[in-house]
């Protein structure tokens, strides 16, 4: 996997949660999946947030958080006593939401650090293990005048300025594994690893083509954060199998209603359009 | 005292009994897979695709041994009805067997899963690129595996009646060697 060469890749750049035509916000939590295809070796798939950790720690805190968000039937909003509740019965989420408050947001999916958050173990043929996290740094910047020019007034604003820049030139990011150490929580993703922690440059991924969802190679993909190859295995972080077994079951729900699915919002003439001079 | 000529060979009943171990394994497995978020979700998985596999490459083999080592008679006491649902029986039991593990491979093949047995041995897929298609086969997974459980079930039955109401030897035909002690208190097949 991480031998010098290059290697095809497919990603897929979303909005987090479940709502299929939320409207673009700057604090709208950013996602990149990765799907590595090394030729011969196995398949390697990651999802990737622009946060610095988890939420939750254990599928009961995602579960706990999905009741205590869920809006009232009366008024139509989550009811704020219930989020009390739930952040004095997850302390660790508590926290966790304070450390994703002060993130700075950048301007669009171009420079956003996506992060694996979880962690996963790598280990060398002798079977000697370590403990690892990764993240995608952002190595594009942009001159001024090739900034977005759509602005968050417009509903898809990150998806169109995205395939804008695609459209003009590729986009890449590092790969950066942060190595852990003794003591390094790896079944806690709500908790950040101490700043200084060694990392390594283990390669660059390059975005050069774009298309909408609807009809794309992405579409049917399911990140499963267990696809992995050897070399690289699941830590003890609860939330990975809890991932897992949930992503199975809502890829084969969707893949029962692939007839039905509304077109995209971000279509693939939406796609085409922006790329015509 | 049960000749030796009714029973099933020895090779036969190793591979019933490998087997029957495997497949009740595999539909706990499978059940509590299905239900789990946890850790175990990762664990059974991780067992339930070779061991799957292992179950295809057995049945085949088994196909072939009842091929060359024809099971023996049924005993004579039993009706015609009943020599039906025997074969009925053991016919989807082949079957289920067989299409489980094959129907498992199809879906991930179709839903472009990787399909890891262990460590870096995978299989390559063995049907094209269809979510629709994955979508159906995810289905009749369930659906076999549940036609299976029934079927085991009934099996499980009909050899336990066999064995303690009928006593005509059937279920010692297929009993492992060290229930051979206990077949002399089995009166012979009245025939």
């Amino acid at each position: 996997m991480f031998q010098a060469g290059e290697l095809p890749v497919v990603g897929r750049f979303s909005l987090a949660g479940g709502m299929p035509f939320q409207v673009d916000k700057p604090a709208a939590v950013r996602a990149l999946a990765l799907q590595f295809l090394p030729p011969g070796a196995q398949e390697w798939r990651t999802g990737t947030l622009n946060i610095p950790v988890f939420a939750v720690n254990s599928a009961r805190g995602f579960y706990d958080q999905l009741l205590a968000t869920a809006p009232d039937p009366k008024t139509g909003k989550p009811d704020p006593a219930k989020m009390t509740a739930f952040l004095a019965a997850h302390p660790e989420t508590a926290k966790a939401l304070s450390i994703i408050a002060k993130r700075t947001l950048s301007s669009g999916f171009f420079d956003s650090t996506f992060n694996g958050l979880n962690a996963f173990r790598f280990v060398n043929a002798a079977g000697a293990s370590v403990p690892v996290r990764w993240s995608f740094l952002p190595l594009t910047s942009l001159p001024a005048e090739a900034m977005p020019q759509s602005t968050p007034a417009d509903e898809n604003y990150l998806f169109d300025a995205l395939i804008a820049q695609l459209n003009q030139h590729p986009l890449q990011w590092r790969l950066m594994i942060t190595l852990g150490e003794p003591g390094d929580p790896t079944n806690d993703a709500t908790i950040p690893w101490p700043d200084g922690r060694p990392q390594i440059d283990a390669g660059t991924v390059t975005i050069d083509r774009v298309a909408s969802e609807d009809g794309s190679n992405c579409t049917g993909i399911n990140f499963d954060p267990l696809v992995l190859p050897n070399g690289i295995e699941p830590s003890d972080d609860p939330l990975l199998s809890a991932r897992s077994a949930v992503y199975a079951r809502s890829f084969t729900l969707r893949a029962g209603q692939v007839r039905e699915k509304p077109p995209s919002a971000v279509n693939p003439r939406a796609v085409q359009r922006s790329a015509d001079p | 005292m049960i000749p030796e000529q009714a029973r099933f060979s020895t090779f036969s009943r190793l591979l019933h009994w490998l087997m029957a171990v495997m497949v009740v394994a595999m539909l706990f497995l499978g059940i509590g897979m299905a239900a789990s978020v946890s850790i175990r979700y990762r664990v059974l998985i991780s067992i339930h695709r070779p061991l799957g596999i292992a179950i295809l490459i057995l049945v085949v083999i088994r196909f072939v041994n009842r091929l060359v080592n024809p099971p023996p008679p049924l005993p004579a006491t039993m009706s015609s009805l009943e020599r039906l649902g025997a074969r009925g029986s053991h016919v989807l039991l082949y079957i289920l067997m067989a299409l489980l593990p094959l129907v498992g491979w199809g879906m991930l093949s179709a839903a472009r899963y990787p399909i890891v047995v262990f460590g870096a041995l995978q299989l390559p897929p063995i049907l094209p690129y269809n979510l629709a298609l994955y979508s159906a086969l995810r289905q009749l997974h369930t659906v076999l595996a549940f036609l299976l459980f029934a079927t085991f079930i009934a099996h499980f039955g009909a050899a336990l009646f066999h064995a303690l109401v009928r006593r005509d030897g059937v279920f010692e035909s297929m009993a492992p060697g060290l229930r051979r002690a206990l077949t002399r208190t089995v009166p012979p097949p009245r025939n």
